[in-house]
């Protein structure tokens, strides 16, 4: 299999899902209403509701202490709601604990397993799993391999996490979350730890995988071009509430409210 | 040539001369020769006075044999209980948010700032004929004070600051993202611990552990005042060693002594190993 770009025709199951917006199989459609949460009696969170479409790729924008990344913790279920309710597709999410949810969760410093290699970090998430639903040895390797591949990391499965560059790193972490097949795909600041040149390239590449697996994905991020550049729709947040959503067209031509034009321009 | 000589240069400028230089170093191997060095050639000096014969010959004697084997009983099981204990409240308080945390943190120390003497009361107080519980242990038959028992239990307080506190700041600084990531990979809790915690403080723990095992089995002061000395019963190796002093049986004294000297140096080796390891990792970490 070809590994020199993500632009490479592929015949395995997940470039099967393609491409990613709207009707796919892939995507679940999740529902966030009247979610609020508090911390110490001061608000993060005020009644948010947001539906995000199947396949859909949606940014949170917003300055720090916005509430964004508590949002969006609280959708992978590492943090509780105090009220509201969560869905993925048809069924109520709210009441799942975090592994039940099965999200693909990129953490912002990517969170890799120091101890173990590429290859392990990636398999994590199916040898975790029970032995009944656990895919034999041989899948797992399969599967992990098919990864490696798709995130462009040939040769690298015996390395250890400190002897990756950072944009390398960023595509273990996503390569780890996709392979649990993850509901929905969940980013905290995908890009804040790279250099701006590395961050522009896995921009345009993040977009691609999007679309190639059809999840529904939602990241997080204060930076409005990167969000403008690369979401379907993006919900400003300023406060623990939402202030707009909409596709980064209607962002721009008609912001809602005066926080929206400032943040925005 | 020439990094070499900027090099020299720039020492030259941040470091002292090279007389202040000498002299320092001479004051340090001097007070190292006389406090640590001298006193660990006089043990085996003495301990082979009279030959490599009289050495063997105090451990052929059933109280010395005695004495290292309630040593070694001690520190298995305290070692292993203390190691279980430490990463329990090392795990709470590096990756939780509870209220009581920072007494919590405070009572970790409180055994290095009680003199083992007073520990050792505590638990006569507690467990002695005349203690608290003493009519409740003599009841059900126990015996804790003057018995294996009692010397577990002080050891068990004296030591349990060592593994704890190796691992209290590895795991603050590694914070709990490693965990929320097997969690969100479907990762229980206990697997999350087993498979991510506890591999990424290893190193830090074998020290720990390797540090409570020495002050286990070279315990005094604690030991001293719940053993009783009754001999071939509740002497360690410590106890048997002031003894033997006490009845000028100075070959015998020192051959046991010279098993606590030898542990040390094992010790001070596998230190210096762990350290090196945990300094690799800790670069590994900050490496992110």
């Amino acid at each position: 299999m070809s590994a020199q770009s993500p632009t490479v025709e592929r015949d395995d199951d997940l470039a099967a899902a393609r491409p990613g917006r709207g009707a796919n199989a892939a995507g679940q459609r999740i529902e966030i209403a009247g979610v609020g949460k508090r911390f110490g009696g001061q608000p993060i969170l005020e009644a948010i509701d947001l539906t995000i479409a199947p396949g859909e790729l949606v940014a949170l924008l917003g300055p720090s202490g916005s509430g964004k990344t508590t949002l969006l913790r609280i959708i992978a279920g590492l943090e509780a709601a105090d009220s509201g309710r969560l869905s993925f597709g048809d069924d109520d999410a709210t009441r799942l604990t975090v592994q039940q949810r099965r999200v693909g969760f990129v953490f912002q410093s990517y969170a890799l397993f120091r101890h173990m290699t590429v290859f392990d970090n990636i398999a994590y998430g199916l040898t975790v799993r029970p032995r009944r639903a656990r895919p034999s040895r041989r899948e797992i390797a399969r599967r992990v391999d098919e990864l490696i591949d798709m995130m462009q990391l040939p040769g690298l499965g015996a390395r250890y996490p400190a002897q990756l560059s950072g944009g390398q790193r960023q595509r273990v972490a996503l390569a780890r979350a996709m392979a649990i097949e993850p509901r929905v795909l969940l980013l905290d600041e995908p890009f804040g730890a790279l250099d701006a040149k590395v961050r522009k390239e896995l921009r345009g590449w993040l977009r691609e995988i999007h679309d190639r697996t059809g999840l529904t994905t939602v990241f997080v991020t204060h930076d409005q071009s990167e969000a403008m550049d690369l979401a379907d729709r993006v919900a400003v947040l300023n406060a623990g509430r939402i202030e707009q959503v909409g596709t980064p067209r209607q962002l721009s031509e008609t912001p809602s409210t005066p926080f929206v034009r400032q943040f925005l321009a | 040539m020439s990094e070499r000589t900027i090099a020299a240069r720039a020492a030259d400028f941040a470091t002292e001369s090279v007389g202040a230089r000498a002299l320092l170093i001479a004051v340090s191997i001097a007070f190292l020769s006389l406090f640590l060095f001298l006193p660990l050639a006089i043990v085996f000096a003495q301990a082979f006075a009279h030959g490599i014969g009289a050495y063997f010959a105090a451990f052929v004697d059933p109280d010395a044999r005695a004495a290292i084997a309630l040593t070694l009983t001690i520190a298995v099981v305290a070692v292993p209980l203390n190691a279980a204990f430490g990463v329990a409240a090392a795990w709470a308080i590096a990756k939780f948010e509870f209220v009581g945390k920072n007494v919590l943190t405070t009572l970790i120390d409180l055994p290095f700032s009680v003199s083992p003497v007073v520990a050792g009361l505590v638990f006569v107080l507690v467990f002695g004929a005349q203690g608290v519980l003493g009519s409740w242990v003599a009841a059900h038959g126990l015996r804790i004070i003057f018995a294996p028992t009692g010397i577990v239990l002080a050891t068990l307080f004296v030591t349990f600051p060592f593994v704890a506190r190796e691992l209290i700041p590895l795991m603050q600084q590694q914070g709990v993202a490693e965990e929320e990531a097997a969690l969100t990979l479907g990762a229980g809790g206990l697997r999350a611990f087993f498979t991510v915690t506890l591999p990424n403080v290893r190193w830090a723990l074998l020290y720990g552990v390797l540090l409570c095992n020495a002050r286990a089995m070279g315990e005094f002061g604690a030991v001293s005042v719940v053993s009783g000395h009754i001999r071939g019963l509740t002497n360690t190796i410590p106890l048997q060693v002031e003894i033997l002093y006490n009845e000028y049986n100075i070959v015998a004294a020192f051959a046991l002594a010279s098993l606590l000297a030898l542990l040390a140096l094992v010790t001070l080796a596998l230190k210096a190993y762990l350290e090196w390891r945990i300094v690799g990792a800790v670069a590994h970490g900050r490496a992110r």
